[in-house]
């Protein structure tokens, strides 16, 4: 799957998690760009992505995402 | 209701979008009102936020004390203004293994691990005394889940922590047992279900303190909203139930009796007479059977008769066998039994039926499902039927109604309906609540939507609070006649303001309408208000969407109508000017 394929799936599942079809994502995007995104929301948004992508994230990647861009750059990898 | 929360969901669509289905439930009018504390011992925020959802979608409208993290023991030992001035109806103690304090040590000797479990349960116990004298309210307690590791292995069940856990969960159970609004969420049963491996996700533990999967929660919430459905009297009454291959394999107007696959000569008749099985032990609970099919009535009970059959026609309250539309048989049942279209639960294994009849009368629930196993799995989990308390009267039920369609039989063959109603041979109990009856006055209170002017709900603890007052003047009435006993079918409540008494509540049960019964209710409340020294009554008349036929009751009752403002009116009586009313009911003691 390409970057590009990801950062759409991503899209989706923003958009889904936080019941805004008008939320558009970058690599720069944190939690600070959108208001719904708290530490609970965070638990939900994680666990979407990993079942829409079929992968886990370790719990030190978990804490330690800065960016949708380094949570994009994980899943590539794992992807490999 | 919605689509995503019909059992069986799918968890992780519902953790997805929870925050859109919440949206659209907030859409919807109406709905009780009702106060949750969540007091847990570990993270609960999503659970209580996928509570809400399959609450909303049961017409429950909940608000939420959520203790702070894992504070649920000083929450209810202690209290808090926050907690006090919330008045929590239901408490929800989410606590699992993790929060057990003590557990046994290797080779501990068994006094001390005995004293240990002792200790344990003397603490859930306080925990417990302390809500229900605080509040009086509903506890809702979750038992004991497997852990996750067995460090001695298999001797762990017997003579380890897993027998430990059993031990504590015993003492809960036996606290149940013996204490009325006390439920156990069986979070044991919920974690074996899921697969205690994917339960026990170690990493939302570390992480968020989740004690499950983040993916587990809708099943526990699913779990707690289905016991507080069913004391807050939201479950379902009717199981309305398609024959040809629903259940019995087969078409009995093509393939005739002995074409037909059911009983336990071939697997598929196996199958269909497991779940026969299934829905007549249903019916014992007092679930009301009815056949909803498109066939001749000949070929249905032809079939229904099939001697390697389990559910036989005398089983069903209602057959509709014919070639009308579903949907307006299904309106007709709920006609007959007095009901309405939302205590239906339609089970039928066409798709093309069941997306009429979801489209056409969207208050019925429906069931989907593609074999008979999975028809037995989904009315196993839908939690639509949760028993909580089971009384004489709900095991009863379907007597009860098959009578009144015998009564229905008769009243066709007497000159004039009182006539009819004399040969009743009517006989009513009516009087103030006993302690034994309360559990059953709440649940019909709570269930009524029909014949109550009201609609004023109770826990259970409130109305052992009504029933304890000298502030109230109760009535609750019971109805018997020759063909069976209908027991308690109405209630009424009303508060004493020195000679004024304001009704809080008049309700009846709809199975017993058009009876008379009600009079007999008012005769014997001003008869006892006379007793009391009160000179008026007052009744309140709140419409509902449900409640327009007793829109007129005091009126017939002869108050006279003080004041009304949009809809909402407050009716007068004048206790000396008062003549009773004729009925056909004899009372009695």
């Amino acid at each position: 799957m390409s970057k590009e394929q990801i950062m759409e799936r991503l899209t989706e599942i923003f958009r889904d998690v936080f019941d805004d079809e008008n939320i558009e994502i970058s690599d720069s995007t944190t939690a600070d760009d959108i208001e719904a995104w708290d530490s609970l929301e965070h638990i939900t948004l994680i666990s979407a992505v990993e079942k829409a992508f079929k992968m886990r994230f370790t719990m030190r990647e978990v804490s330690g995402m800065k960016n949708v861009g380094e949570m994009a750059e994980i899943i590539l990898e794992r992807g490999k | 209701m919605l689509k995503e929360l019909e059992f069986p969901f799918d968890n992780d669509e519902i953790m997805r979008s929870k925050r859109k289905l919440l949206r659209i439930l907030k859409e919807r009018e109406g709905g009780i009102p009702l106060r949750i504390a969540v007091l847990g011992g570990s993270t609960t925020s999503d659970i209580v936020k996928v509570v809400e959802l399959f609450l909303r979608d049961r017409g429950i409208i909940p608000t939420f004390y959520e203790s702070e993290y894992a504070q649920y023991q000083s929450d209810a030992l202690f209290g808090n203004p926050e907690l006090d001035a919330f008045k929590p109806e239901i408490v929800f103690i989410h606590t699992t293994s993790r929060n057990i304090e003590e557990l046994p040590e290797i080779n501990e000797n068994p006094e001390s691990v005995n004293s240990k479990a002792e200790r344990e349960s003397a603490r859930f116990e306080a925990i417990w005394k302390a809500l229900s004298e605080r509040y009086g309210c509903i506890i809702i307690q979750n038992n004991f889940e497997l852990p996750s590791e067995r460090l001695m292995g298999n001797r762990e069940a017997s003579s380890g922590r897993i027998d430990f856990i059993s031990r504590l969960n015993a003492q809960i159970y036996e606290y149940a047992r013996n204490h009325k609004s006390f439920y156990v969420n069986d979070l044991n049963y919920l974690a074996a279900r899921y697969g205690l491996e994917r339960w026990h996700e170690e990493r939302h533990w570390h992480l968020y303190k989740y004690a499950m999967s983040v993916s587990a929660i809708p099943d526990v919430a699913h779990s707690v909203a289905s016991i507080i459905c069913s004391v807050m009297g939201r479950n379902k009454k009717v199981l309305a139930l398609d024959l040809d291959n629903t259940l019995w394999g087969g078409v009995i107007g093509d393939d005739g009796i002995s074409g037909i696959e059911i009983g336990s000569e071939t697997s598929e008749g196996q199958s269909f007479l497991a779940l026969q099985k299934y829905i007549k032990r249903m019916k014992d609970l007092g679930i009301l059977l009815t056949v909803c099919s498109k066939n001749d009535m000949e070929n249905a009970i032809e079939g229904l008769n099939h001697p390697d059959g389990a559910l036989k026609p005398s089983d069903f309250v209602c057959i509709k066998a014919n070639w009308d539309e579903k949907w307006r048989n299904l309106e007709e049942t709920a006609r007959e039994l007095n009901l309405l279209p939302e205590s239906i639960v339609f089970v039928d294994d066409n798709p093309a039926e069941r997306e009429i009849v979801r489209a056409q009368l969207p208050e019925v629930t429906v069931l989907d499902f593609d074999s008979p196993e999975e028809c037995l799995r989904v009315l196993d989990g839908c939690g639509l039927f949760e028993v909580t308390t089971l009384s004489e009267d709900d095991a009863k039920r379907g007597e009860m109604y098959r009578a009144n369609a015998q009564r229905e039989e008769q009243s066709k063959r007497f000159e004039s309906y009182d006539d009819f109603l004399e040969s009743l041979e009517m006989r009513a109990e009516i009087g103030d609540f006993e302690p034994i009856h309360i559990p059953r006055i709440t649940q019909l209170t709570n269930k009524s939507n029909q014949f109550n002017v009201t609609t004023k709900r109770y826990t259970l603890a409130e109305m052992e609070e009504v029933a304890a007052s000298t502030d109230y003047v109760r009535l609750c009435g019971r109805l018997t006649d020759k063909f069976g006993d209908n027991g308690i079918v109405s209630v009424v409540i009303g508060k004493r303001d020195n000679a004024a008494l304001h009704l809080d509540l008049w309700l009846m049960s709809c199975r017993v309408l058009k009876r008379g019964m009600e009079f007999a209710m008012l005769n014997t409340l001003v008869a006892k208000c006379r007793e009391l020294g009160i000179r008026e009554i007052f009744g309140y008349y709140f419409p509902t969407k449900k409640n327009a036929m007793v829109k007129d009751l005091f009126a017939e009752f002869g108050f006279t109508k003080t004041s009304e403002d949009e809809g909402n009116s407050v009716w007068k009586l004048n206790v000396e000017a008062f003549d009773p009313i004729d009925t056909k009911i004899q009372i009695g003691e």
